[in-house]
């Protein structure tokens, strides 16, 4: 038995839909990797070249010229295990705010939970993170950097990873299908939002007085929190890291509500999908 | 013993208008925003109650439209072009919400709305298939059972493993159909898909949906194709306006849209000036009767059509008189022409007013909308000739006696001819 009737009201997810149509994600995912990946002449050596040379050019010119200090860590691997986290946010939230007009080809033609389109771009943006994952640990023998005990806190910070990119997924995809102009912030956006994340310095450049705000980003504790639990850099997990979190957690309801009060007028503003 | 299928009950959905296809920049929409009490403001000062953009322009779709299909019934959905068919398979399919109204329904929902619908350009046939089982919700145990008969009736095996987006539109209609049909909703919902692809593909489609409803499932097909309606429907539905203006038997569902398609008013022909010629004879009215429905600017194809000119005359009576009416499709191509002279029939002893007709048996052109010019010459001279002198709309009609009628893609217009065989061995 199924009953369609107008939804009203705020929604959070149908966890038992989103099962059922698990299989759809997987395809979605599927699909955004392989597209990355083979019309490109050099393929998966991108996932490589991009994080490599982005660290070697903050390497040359923000740790050698301009001499950011990096928590006693050597600076290119200070700066690629900050890009670890931060690349996959930035990839995720480019990728996922076109990702529904992109799809809408499909969007207008069949029914499945539309949270997977944004979902699924960031999921696909993870092979690149596993890469620079890769690299960050070919990094570490090289310098003779080890891990320490609170590695194990590490995964809890890939999932404050992902739940803030899929927040802000979540936002821009659902804000993108109304506002076309949304997908032209985005680069702008990302640009702006990489120096104000601790990637290139540490946290510890922001003034004391100044870090509960510079926690309001939720980079800062995703970014922060990966170089603690893998190169015991920085400080441990306070006050910052907390505010940086309940943002995290914020975006990501928030998110996912305002995707689902929106969701319903997808197809009316996406029209026939463009034929 | 029969048992409800779909149970729809006052379904509703209305659209903004402007909300089709037109996107809003958040630019637009902050700047609403801001000016929003100056406009306040300004309406109080000039007395305006509304600014005409915040006046609400809306669509109503389809409203309170309520019907029930038995499971095993096989559906038929007409009406025009924007009568409300696709929204309603747009709600069933749950690929947009009604804005009132409930859907009650058993089974799942398989759809096939326009070309190779659910499709994703970048994924290969087989990936597919899997996505559109994904989609139906199965597991992938149960698509991989019927993997094999999917592509063969689909004709794609060597293909299999191509990304869809290289495929031509002929094969992405038999995948989508191949999928849609034997993935095996209970309910399967088909839109207008059948008019692509050729003749043999057609009727392999149709055969399949025949075989679907006598396996006691459930099928709502739109088309405009009425004859495929009345072959393989066994019941239909007539939209009009967002409503339900008729429904029942297909026959007389179809009569009923047929006397709605039809347009009673001749047109006189008295007021165009854009004609050329010396008027000593001049057309008044120029229009086409039907076996079907009398006077009327719609015939189908393969019905006995009579076109008819009427016309008056100052220096009767008229000596050495040819007709010729040429009918062009909508891009403005020649199609065919009547005209006296090739029947031999030039007219003598023509009165101050009359009317000429000609007949045509089983009218040849395909479905679509044609228009015609007349033409007349007196001995010799240009008497009156209007182009355009009025449109005619073809509809499906069964020519050849069988229910079957060329793809549009493969021919202008329908032919009569026989077969012979003979054996040589």
């Amino acid at each position: 038995m199924f009953e369609i009737r107008s939804s009203s009201g705020w929604r959070l997810l149908d966890v038992r839909e989103l099962w059922q149509f698990r299989e759809v994600a997987y395809f979605l995912t599927l699909r955004d990797i392989k597209v990355r990946y083979k019309q490109t002449a050099i393929g998966v050596t991108w996932a490589l070249l991009q994080p490599a040379a982005m660290m070697v050019v903050f390497t040359l010119f923000f740790g050698r010229m301009a001499g950011v200090p990096s928590e006693g860590i050597p600076y290119p691997l200070f700066a690629l295990a900050g890009l670890m986290p931060w690349q996959l946010f930035s990839r995720a939230i480019s990728e996922s705010t076109q990702s529904l007009v992109t799809d809408q080809r499909l969007i207008t033609r069949v029914y499945f939970p539309r949270i997977m389109v944004p979902l699924s771009s960031v999921l696909a943006a993870s092979v690149d993170f596993l890469i620079t994952g890769g690299l960050v640990g070919g990094l570490m023998l090289y310098f003779g950097v080890g891990v320490q005990a609170q590695v194990v806190w590490l995964p809890l910070f890939v999932i404050l990873m992902v739940v803030t990119a899929l927040g802000v997924g979540f936002w821009l995809s659902a804000l993108n299908v109304e506002y076309r102009d949304v997908m032209y912030t985005v680069p702008f956006l990302n640009q702006f939002w990489l120096f104000v994340t601790p990637v290139i310095y540490p946290a510890s450049s922001v003034p004391e007085r100044w870090r509960l705000l510079y926690g309001l980003n939720p980079m800062t504790g995703v970014v922060e929190g990966f170089r603690w639990s893998l190169l015991d850099a920085g400080q441990a997990p306070g006050q910052m890291m907390a505010v940086s979190a309940l943002v995290s957690l914020t975006l990501l309801v928030t998110g996912i509500v305002w995707f689902r009060r929106r969701e319903r007028t997808f197809v009316d503003a996406l029209g026939s999908g463009g034929r | 013993m029969t048992a409800l299928a779909i149970r729809v009950e006052k379904l509703s959905k209305r659209y903004r208008l402007g909300q089709i296809q037109k996107y809003k920049t958040l630019r637009d929409t902050l700047m609403d925003h801001l000016y929003a009490p100056a406009r306040a403001v300004s309406s109080l000062a000039f007395g305006r109650k509304k600014s005409p953009r915040a006046k609400d322009h809306v669509i109503w779709a389809l409203k309170d439209v309520s019907f029930q299909v038995e499971q095993g019934d096989v559906v038929g959905v007409i009406g025009h072009n924007g009568a409300g068919k696709s929204t309603l398979l747009k709600i069933l399919t749950r690929i947009t919400e009604p804005t009132s109204g409930v859907v009650q329904g058993r089974g799942r929902v398989g759809s096939l709305l326009e070309v190779g619908t659910g499709f994703h350009p970048e994924l290969t046939g087989r990936e597919n298939i899997a996505l559109n089982g994904a989609i139906l919700g199965m597991g992938h145990r149960e698509v991989a059972r019927k993997f094999d008969r999917i592509v063969e009736f689909a004709e794609i095996e060597r293909f299999i493993d191509t990304p869809v987006k290289h495929y031509s539109s002929g094969m992405y209609v038999r995948l989508g159909f191949a999928v849609a049909a034997h993935l095996e909703p209970e309910i399967l919902l088909v839109d207008e898909v059948l008019a692509v692809g050729d003749a043999a593909f057609q009727r392999k489609c149709l055969g399949k949906m025949e075989d679907i409803a006598h396996q006691g499932r459930t099928v709502l097909f739109v088309s405009h194709a009425m004859s495929t309606i009345q072959n393989l429907c066994s019941r239909a539905i007539l939209l009009e306006n967002g409503t339900i203006a008729a429904e029942g038997l297909p026959q007389a569902v179809i009569t009923n849209y047929m006397e709605m398609v039809q347009n009673d008013t001749v047109l006189s022909l008295d007021n165009r000036t854009d004609r050329e010629g010396s008027g000593t004879l001049r057309f008044t009215k120029l229009y086409a009767v039907s076996e079907s429905r009398g006077v009327s600017d719609t015939v189908c194809t393969g019905e006995d059509v009579t076109v008819v000119a009427e016309y008056e005359s100052s220096g009767a009576p008229l000596k050495n008189v040819s007709i010729s009416i040429p009918f062009y499709d909508h891009t403005g191509r020649h199609m065919f022409m009547c005209w006296t002279r090739l029947t031999g029939q030039d007219w003598d002893n023509i009165a101050s007013e009359g009317e000429f007709r000609v007949r045509i048996d089983n009218f040849p052109l395909m479905p679509g909308r044609y228009t015609l010019n007349v033409w007349s010459e007196v001995n010799g001279n240009l008497a009156d000739w209007i182009r355009n002198a009025t449109t005619l709309n073809v509809v499906d009609g069964d020519f050849f006696g069988t229910g079957y009628l060329p793809p549009s893609t493969h021919a202008g217009m329908a032919v009569n001819h026989r077969w012979d065989y003979e054996s040589r061995s």
